[in-house]
């Protein structure tokens, strides 16, 4: 305990460099109402998130800005409209190259493709493509602007969580620093402190789940090339620089090469630039001038911890849960449990809420954990076939689809994220909407549709909405949103209307549907809402 | 009746995986018999010898090399 800070990897940007706070010198722990741990995707979400409610917040990272190595460049849709609600989103769209298709080849052939988005309407794209190190700067910016109008979110370089107690009612941390430990004290912690979370081994909770025996080797190189901004997936390369292979355009003419290379290798070796060059000159000739701008090896796992909340401390992130890349649901999903813990601890913290709001933080993002571990688990197996009968299934598979579409949908090299429907969820409420889209069925998130001169999601407020269309809303207290038939043409309609006349909405914080029906008076949609804190207003 | 080469299966992902699941902690022989059991059992099913006929000759097209 108390080792001295050495940073555990280089830093992109400096962005919180150590500054000494007046906690470090007051007679006894200060006492904080949220304390997150982690200033990765993950934590800056939440901190940005709690902020904009009003809640003070302080994070806490042992590193003073966002680390160098390109991880995460996959964000989906549904992020960026997170993004969006948090202010972050539009530097995002801009730097991000946008892409929603994708080639899969086996050899030469090209055996399947996929479009992620195929119907218009939505104000963001089916992904970008940015390097993470981008994607945690654009939150960081945001947070200042945040504290500029008022927000207070205190983000800590340097400041090394190396000890906690969980009490009953708060939880009590020891800090290391340039200067020396220090104690704070936080009445709820939210622990994002990523896959290998120091956290979690110290309150001695079990992280179960796969190890798949593969490596991958990702290399980042910089060149100017023409292929499309898709993302191209090769199984059996006819350039054989891996069993499988992936080509991806980012920012800044950098462009993700990744290649399969099997569980029995040397590492040291297979690093050598001129051992990695070897494989991308294969891949894409002789002629092609390129620079490696970083490269690494990983293998990958799926895994999660049983709860994601254990009394004041919740997990969020990789610390809870960690997913292979194919599918790109890392990130993307740590930050949907941002989206979802946010309004719940705030509600919790305003009195407005019961705790027992949080049991369902663990138990909705669980079951989302659920479905990305299944879906990335599918994928890897897929890639990586584990046994001898798998293997050559799987080669079945490929070579029926080169002739026959029926063998495409079978083929996986990743399901791309996509967010959880909380199906069955305790917190949804009626579905009485004969003929209502089953895209916004209750634990739906709310698709987005073009609205005036903008978009619906973006008329959405921080707090629950109740969205009318074709009808009025009945008085609640709740913000109001009312679409009229001539607004409810095309895009609304086949989302929220389907085959109905008129329908009422109840929208929780996170732009998940509660519930929904054909009309609702003030009574029914207060008993959901109820139903939702635990506490009636 | 013709054979349907054309997407025709609901959930293609969990199919594969129970697929293959089946097929866990087998052996070769075992696994080939459970293949074997497999293709028969759907055969039934399909019942239509023209359909199965040209099953056959789609799945002989390419069976690689030796
Ligand atoms: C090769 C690769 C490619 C990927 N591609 C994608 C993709 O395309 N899309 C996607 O969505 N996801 C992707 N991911 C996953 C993604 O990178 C992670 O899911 C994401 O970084 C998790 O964010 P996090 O905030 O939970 O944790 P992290 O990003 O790991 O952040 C944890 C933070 O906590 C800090 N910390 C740790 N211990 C302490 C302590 N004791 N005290 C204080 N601070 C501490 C760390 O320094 C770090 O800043 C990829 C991952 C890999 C490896």
């Amino acid at each position: 305990m108390n080792a001295p800070l050495v940073d555990r990897y280089p830093l992109a940007f400096r962005l919180y460099p150590y500054a000494r706070s007046g906690d470090q010198d007051a007679p006894t722990a200060t006492r904080h109402p949220v304390v997150i741990v982690g200033g990765g995707p993950v934590g800056l979400s939440a901190a940005l998130d709690l902020g904009l409610r009003g809640q003070p917040v302080v994070v806490l990272d042992d590193h003073e800005g966002v680390g160098q190595g390109s991880r995460a460049i996959c964000f989906a849709k549904r992020t960026l409209e997170i993004a969006h609600r948090l202010g972050a989103g539009a530097p995002m769209l801009d730097k991000g190259v946008v892409w929603q298709k994708g080639r899969v080849f086996h050899d030469r052939d090209e055996v399947f493709s996929f479009d992620l988005l195929p119907e218009a309407g939505h104000r963001c794209p089916a992904f970008i493509n940015l390097q993470q190190p981008h994607f945690e700067r654009f939150l960081v910016e945001a947070i200042a602007r945040a504290n500029a109008a008022g927000a207070q979110i205190d983000i800590r370089g340097k400041n090394r969580v190396d000890g906690l107690t969980v009490h009953d009612d708060h939880v009590a941390l020891n800090v290391m620093t340039p200067d020396g430990p220090y104690d704070l004290t936080a009445d709820w912690l939210i622990a994002c402190d990523g896959a290998r979370s120091p956290l979690r081994d110290k309150m001695g909770l079990g992280f179960d789940g796969r190890v798949f025996e593969d490596n991958f080797l990702i290399a980042d190189v910089k060149m100017k090339a023409s292929f499309p901004t898709e993302r191209w997936f090769w199984f059996e390369p006819w350039f054989k620089s891996g069993s499988s292979a992936l080509l991806h355009k980012q920012p800044d003419d950098i462009w993700r090469i990744d290649f399969q290379l099997g569980w029995d290798i040397d590492r040291a070796h297979e690093m050598k630039p001129e051992n990695v060059r070897a494989r991308v000159d294969a891949m894409l000739g002789t002629d092609i001038e390129y620079e490696l701008e970083w490269c690494s090896i990983y293998t990958f796992q799926c895994r999660r911890m049983d709860k994601f909340r254990h009394g004041r401390v919740l997990f969020a992130g990789d610390s809870a849960h960690q997913v292979s890349p194919f599918g790109a649901r890392g990130a993307n999903s740590g930050v949907q449990d941002a989206d979802n813990l946010g309004w719940k601890l705030d509600l919790v913290l305003r009195g407005q809420a019961s705790d027992t709001l949080l049991d369902s933080y663990c138990a909705e993002r669980v079951a989302a954990a659920d479905e990305n571990i299944l879906n990335s688990t599918r994928a890897t197996d897929f890639l990586t076939p584990k046994t001898e009968v798998s293997k050559t299934f799987r080669d079945a598979v490929l070579s029926l689809a080169a002739k026959h579409a029926f063998a495409r949908p079978l083929i996986n090299s990743g399901r791309l994220s996509v967010p959880a429907v909380y199906d069955g969820q305790a917190l949804n409420g009626p579905d009485a909407l004969p003929g209502g889209p089953a895209r916004t069925r209750p634990g739906a998130p709310c698709p987005d549709a073009p609205l005036g001169s903008g978009y619906l999601l973006d008329q959405l407020t921080q707090g629950f909405t109740v969205l009318a269309i074709n009808c009025t809303a009945p008085e609640t207290g709740l913000h109001n949103l009312t679409i009229t038939a001539k607004d409810a043409l095309g895009a609304i309609s086949d989302r929220y209307l389907g085959t109905a006349s008129c329908a009422v909405y109840l929208i929780r914080p996170d732009q998940h549907v509660v519930a929904r029906w054909a009309t609702a008076d003030a009574a029914q949609i207060k008993a959901a809402l109820i139903h939702v804190t635990g506490v009636s207003q | 009746m013709t054979l349907i080469l054309t997407p025709n299966m609901s959930d293609a992902d969990g199919f594969y995986e129970d697929l293959i699941t089946a097929h866990d902690g087998l052996s070769k022989a075992q696994s080939d018999r459970l293949t074997a059991r497999l293709v028969l059992i759907l055969a039934n099913q399909i019942g239509a010898r023209d359909v199965l006929k040209q099953a056959l000759c789609v799945a002989a097209e390419d069976v690689g090399a030796p």
